[in-house]
């Protein structure tokens, strides 16, 4: 599994906001995306996604065979969460929603092993309390834990997530570096777009607009 | 599939969704008619069927065009466009409409019987206005998705969107109103035959052109 972005120009507002960009991320591999506010970073990974077309260039996902599979995880600025819902309510759609697509498994290998009931997910963001709370009565906090606990439900090859840590205290960031950290070591990729300091090493890294 | 329905069905019959506003608005349009119209018993039971369906199309119009806005506000839109192509994503539109049939459209057609009678219409005309529009109203969702498919690429499309489906459903409303006079007299048959058609046309046209909307508005 990899993904490779092939000199991709980003376009808003028919404004060019950068241009020529490629990179290539193998099993195991990640890429930070920086840049001040206003310099492409959400509007990159909404390409990565395949949620804007690029102005030019090819975003792909291989697998091994050479195939191209979409798969990836995207956590955006928004939760993607019903406020009416409760937490389990929450990620048990999105977790029966994401895993099957088309009629069948988007990803053969071992899928069904890794995927966690959403009451595992949630102990893995120490939120196993709020599980039945309504999503609307969390915190600004919690709630990005539980927007993260989803990306742990259904397995997925690639993450995308832009400014995972908005909202969280320094613990809770602690514990999304530690999620990314096993991941990251499990073969999975992520593409994170962020103005702090993850505390992620030995990522590659992407600087887009002007020169810091 | 199975779990978007089920998602759908929670939200809509949760607080804070608009499922009843439907049909508090058919209730008060039918309700206030026989006033308006005054007390001539044999006019109300003639004009009773074209009344209901009027109440119905509107009613159903309601909210129609906000059928993605609240995914969209809360990102869930974007999770589901991921990785589909575009018949995917129509058969998604297309259960979030049935979804949102079964809400707010089907308790309209329940109500039919009740507010039959104070159109002072026979039992063989309610009923008959109650299956034209059960067979009937899920060709207006249908349109009403392709809408609110524009709506959600559009800054501010919502008043447009109502001007841009409403020449679309008025075929329905003929032939529904059309049907429902005909099954009274038990002639030909042919207007169910065609509103039938609609809606079976429409489901297949309609989520497909919100499909094409909300992907393109990317």
């Amino acid at each position: 599994m990899r993904l490779v972005v092939d000199k991709i120009a980003g376009t808003r507002g028919g404004n060019v906001l950068f241009s020529d960009i490629s990179v290539v991320l193998e099993r195991g591999q990640g890429l930070i995306v920086t840049g001040p506010n206003g310099s492409g970073k959400s509007t990159l990974l909404r390409i990565v996604a395949g949620l804007m077309r690029p102005s030019a260039g090819v975003v792909s996902y291989e697998d091994d065979q050479g195939m191209v599979v979409e798969a990836c995880h995207y956590l955006g600025a928004l939760n993607a969460m019903k406020d009416q819902l409760t937490v389990r309510e929450n990620l048990a759609f999105w977790a029966a929603h994401l895993s099957i697509e088309n009629g069948r498994q988007t990803h053969g290998d071992d899928a069904e092993s890794v995927r966690r009931s959403p009451e595992t997910a949630l102990e893995a963001v120490r939120l196993p309390h709020v599980i039945d709370t309504p999503f609307g009565y969390l915190s600004t906090g919690q709630k990005r834990r539980v927007a993260i606990a989803r990306l742990l439900c259904v397995h997925r090859p690639v993450w995308l997530v832009d400014e995972p840590t908005s909202g969280l205290d320094k613990a809770s960031e602690g514990l999304f570096a530690d999620i990314a950290k096993s991941y990251l070591a499990s073969g999975g990729i992520v593409v994170a777009a962020t103005h702090v300091d993850l505390g992620l090493e030995g990522l590659q890294q992407l600087h887009i607009g002007e020169a810091p | 599939m199975k779990a978007l329905l089920i998602r759908e069905l929670k939200l809509s019959l949760r607080s804070g969704s608009g499922a009843l506003t439907g049909l508090l608005f058919f209730l008060a349009v039918v309700a206030v008619i026989p006033f308006g119209v005054g007390p001539d018993l044999k006019l109300l039971a003639r004009i009773g069927p074209a009344i209901l369906w009027i109440g119905a199309l509107l009613a159903s119009l309601l909210g129609l065009d906000r059928l993605f806005q609240a995914d969209r506000e809360d990102g869930s839109l974007d999770l589901m466009l991921i990785g589909q192509d575009v018949l995917s994503v129509a058969l998604l539109i297309f259960i979030k409409v049935l979804a949102h049939w079964v809400a707010t459209v089907l308790p309209l057609v329940i109500a039919v019987p009740v507010l039959g009678l104070l159109m002072n219409m026979d039992g063989t005309n309610i009923a008959a206005t109650a299956l034209t529009l059960l067979i009937g109203t899920p060709a207006i969702s249908f349109i009403g998705a392709a809408g609110a498919g524009i709506a959600v690429s559009l800054p501010r499309g919502g008043l447009l969107v109502s001007v841009l489906i409403l020449p679309l459903v008025i075929p329905v409303l003929i032939f529904g109103v059309a049907a429902t006079q005909d099954a009274a007299s038990s002639t030909s048959g042919a207007p169910f035959l065609i509103l039938s058609a609609l809606t079976l046309f429409f489901a297949v046209l309609g989520p497909l052109a919100a499909a094409l909307a909300v992907k393109g508005g990317e």
